[in-house]
């Protein structure tokens, strides 16, 4: 707590009150300066032990250097990218539907939950850099199999996150919905979803992330298939023609992507629940 | 005048040999200590729960829409609107709400919302919560209408004028009401009829008529013939709390 000055002029604003507000300037700065400075001198630290230390490109890159080959190589990573995202993206509708296809079933009926739950926990625990390559074996499309690979490490935290949405709604909710003679259609539709949405929404995000890693996990299992590459397997081709620029640029668009994906669903999540639920909603004071 | 029999006789330890003639029109307070099978006996007649043994009927056919609940809390649904929540009864009965809007902001209209028919639940304070729930209750005209403590969570200024409202509703909807609270001034100012029970079994003790006529108002609250009733009915309740210990 700090203290007033006592040669203040008798403004209404106490120290709490400065302070507070001084608080929310810094907040509403701080939060796009702070990072964004922390990035140049993370940065010119980097130019700076490379040019430095002299260290050959070929081991490591200047900032510089890697923000050319992004720049230079541009339409090869661009087309990777987009081979990427889309397996990302596809994998992660099918884990949508997946997860909360299966949560509803779940919540539907305790008989199925209880035959199929722990196989659901199984396929999440066991890493997919493991059962991938069994993946590739069996399954002859490559699209497929990488679509399965995301899909295996992305559809868990829907599935969970959503049948917990599904069974928290409020017990006196339920109590009226029978009250009413709701049906269980109309009960799944008008309470258990909507109380499910954001639970599901938190799944989601999680699911965003994963859906990218399983991808690229699994294409780095795949290798070339004689289709159009993604990026990991750029990363992996430049890694043996020892194009550390490129590896670099092609990491910084995947992380760029996550984080796009992130923002992303965040929004969307946003938007859903500004109105009601408590996650969305700004308190002033 | 269609006349509303229920009979209660026994269901697990929560309740006792409980009988009850509910009349149309009734307004019937169930007064007691915490534990006493209140609302239980709610939960009995809204068919949520069923008898052990002894049974509960209704004098001529009713449905869904002759009963209306409103709970401790609100129970309302946040992501809906008022006006959403208030159509609820009607929406689970596959009534499109074009068809109904003229019932629900008449329901909103009673209890003084209709202006709020917009909003989300979360931007109103606890007592016009409260009144939402007792719209959405209303909305289908129903022939009984359960309250469990609907007004414990609020402020007495708030409740009292719930009361009032309370009662303004009932007249203008004519339904019966059975109403649980531990409150014993509610239950005089409220009701026609007051059950007084005790714990431990849950059971009946007594019941008492406060036959003062209707309307009750502020001028009740305050009359002598109100401090008798409020008298009759805490030693009452003395007797049954002393039974149970």
């Amino acid at each position: 707590m700090s203290v007033a000055d006592p040669t203040d002029p008798p403004l209404q604003l106490d120290a709490d009150e400065t302070a507070r507000l001084r608080r929310k300037r810094l907040e509403k700065f701080g939060k796009w300066l702070l990072p964004a400075l922390v990035l140049v001198i993370m940065l010119a630290l980097w130019d700076r032990i490379v040019v430095w230390n002299e260290i050959p490109h070929y081991i490591l890159p200047g900032p510089g250097l890697v923000f050319e080959t992004l720049v230079k190589d541009w339409a090869m990573l661009f087309e990777a990218l987009l081979v990427t995202v889309q397996i990302t993206l596809m994998a992660l509708a099918v884990a949508v539907v997946g997860g909360v296809g299966l949560a509803v079933l779940f919540t539907q009926s305790r008989l199925v939950e209880m035959s199929f739950y722990p196989y659901a926990v199984i396929l999440q625990v066991t890493p997919i850099v493991a059962i991938a390559p069994l993946i590739f074996i069996y399954v002859d499309s490559r699209i497929a199999g990488l679509l399965l690979c995301a899909w295996l490490v992305a559809f868990f935290p829907v599935l969970s996150n959503t049948t917990l949405g599904l069974n928290s709604a409020d017990h006196n909710l339920r109590d009226l919905f029978r009250i009413y003679g709701a049906s269980r259609w109309q009960t799944l539709r008008f309470l258990q979803l909507p109380s499910a949405l954001p639970y599901f929404l938190g799944g989601l995000r999680i699911a965003g992330g994963l859906s990218l890693i399983g991808a690229v996990v699994a294409e780095y299992v795949a290798g070339t298939g004689g289709l159009k590459s993604g990026l990991a397997f750029r990363i992996l081709e430049a890694g043996y023609r020892l194009n550390i620029p490129r590896m670099f640029a092609a990491l910084i668009l995947i992380a760029v992507t996550g984080v796009i994906i992130f923002a992303g669903l965040s929004f969307l999540s946003h938007m859903l629940l500004r109105k009601w639920h408590e996650s969305a909603l700004k308190r002033d004071h | 005048m269609e006349h509303v029999d229920k009979t209660f006789n026994g269901t697990v330890t929560a309740l006792k040999g409980m009988s009850l003639q509910v009349r149309e029109g009734d307004f019937i307070s169930l007064l007691g200590p915490s534990g006493c099978g209140k609302s239980t006996a709610l939960r009995l007649i809204s068919d949520l729960l069923h008898p052990t043994s002894g049974r509960i009927t209704w004098a001529g056919d009713h449905d869904s829409g002759d009963l209306g609940v409103v709970f401790q809390e609100p129970t309302l649904m946040p992501w809906a609107t008022v006006a959403q929540n208030v159509w609820l009864p009607f929406r689970l009965r596959g009534q499109p709400y074009t068809a109904v809007r003229d019932d629900v902001l008449e329901a909103l209209k009673l209890v003084g919302l209709e202006k709020f028919q917009n909003s989300y639940p979360r931007e109103l304070s606890g007592g016009m919560k409260m009144r939402v729930s007792i719209a959405r209750a209303m909305v289908t005209r129903p022939r009984l209408i359960l309250m469990d403590e609907p007004f414990a969570a609020l402020d007495e200024i708030t409740r009292f004028k719930l009361n009032n409202d309370l009662l303004r509703l009932k007249a203008a909807i004519g339904c019966t009401v059975i109403f649980v609270t531990h409150s014993v001034f509610e239950s005089v100012f409220l009701s026609d009829r007051i059950v007084v029970m005790a714990a431990r079994p849950g059971r009946v003790i007594t019941e008492l008529d406060v036959d003062a006529p209707y309307p009750r108002d502020a001028d009740f609250r305050t009359s002598s013939e109100y401090a008798a009733f409020t008298r009759r009915a805490t030693d009452a309740l003395h007797d049954a709390m002393g039974e149970a210990a």
